[in-house]
């Protein structure tokens, strides 16, 4: 299915959004997950389900002022 | 000590994290300012997470409370969803919330910053809204559920310091009651004595000391420069004149001639 992840287009056979993270190698507590604008919360990113055309950001902590 | 909104604060002094020359830096700007709340920002992690994290057990390790931000969002749906994001990985309900109507000034555009904060609200968050000094804007965010506001003082980065001291000074008078913090604008601590003397609750500030030569002692002299305004606000200053008063008592004086 595509994707597009972080502005990136990409191409997987992930069909959830855990997968995907594990696929791209995402894991971690600090990491965000949002899909088509949308936070997915972490503990639903296991039965969250994606789509053809889904946008995914992947949002972790930066300095900010 | 100062109590915001049920927290209690070693400083009125709040700092943010970006542009220092290094992390280490940063951490020594953070100890020597005396701050207990730094801001902190979400962005695409393009490497897997490792600098995210790397950054993130900085900033823990620090033992300051996090304010998040939704920094560079010029939508409301944007600041929304990266609000919820920040809580999440922040784990606070606090936000700082900026919705930027302006490329050129940063400005907030202060229509939808109205309409993310009571959504934010609304979903339990305790929104700190970079706003102009806009008295009507102000009144409309505290309608919307804000709690405190942050007027800018100049546009982020700038180093101008109050630019419109008067607005600045009729949104003290007009809320006397609620929190208020300077953010965006400063540039040197005098900047911050001015506006503590104006009686504001705090400032938040971040380029001044970050692009200092010496961010660590910028850091500290701000630390002071917000003390030293605060204290001087508590203790009553004295109006200006345009005469001159003797200040050493005339009774007594000799007379020579």
């Amino acid at each position: 299915m595509k994707l597009t992840v972080n502005g990136e287009a990409h191409e997987v056979a992930a069909t959830t959004l855990a997968e995907l993270l594990a696929v791209l190698d995402y894991e971690g507590d600090w990491l965000a997950t949002a899909v088509n604008s949308d936070l997915v919360h972490k503990a639903k990113r296991a039965e969250f389900q994606l789509s053809d055309g889904d946008r995914i950001e992947i949002l972790s902590p930066m300095q900010g002022g | 000590m100062f109590d915001l909104l049920g927290t209690t604060l070693l400083s009125r002094l709040l700092l943010g994290t970006a542009q220092y020359p290094s992390p280490a830096i940063l951490a020594d700007a953070v100890k020597a300012s005396g701050t207990s709340v730094v801001t902190v920002s979400l962005r695409r992690e393009m490497a897997g997470g490792r600098a995210g994290e790397q950054f993130w057990s900085l900033i823990r390790s620090l033992g300051v409370k996090i304010l998040p931000n939704t920094a560079g969002c010029h939508s409301v749906k944007e600041a929304v969803t990266t609000a919820k994001m920040a809580r999440e990985v922040f784990g606070t309900g606090w936000i700082k919330l900026e919705v930027i109507g302006n490329h050129d000034t940063l400005q907030p555009d202060v229509f939808g910053l109205v309409e993310a904060a009571r959504i934010l609200c609304e979903d339990g968050f305790t929104v700190f809204p970079y706003t102009t000094d806009d008295l009507v804007v102000a009144e409309r965010l505290l309608e919307a559920g804000c709690k405190v506001l942050m007027p800018w003082c100049a546009p982020i980065g700038s180093a101008l310091g109050p630019v419109n001291i008067m607005a600045l000074r009729s949104m003290r008078g007009h809320f006397p009651g609620v929190p208020l913090i300077v953010d965006a604008g400063l540039g040197r601590p005098s900047h911050a004595v001015t506006v503590m003397e104006l009686g504001f609750d705090a400032v938040l500030l971040n380029t001044a000391v970050a692009k200092a030569a010496d961010p660590v002692g910028m850091a500290r002299a701000f630390g002071k420069a917000v003390d030293a305004g605060r204290e001087a606000f508590c203790s009553g200053m004295i109006e200006p004149r345009d005469v001159a008063v003797p200040s050493t008592p005339t009774i007594g004086r000799p007379i020579f001639s």
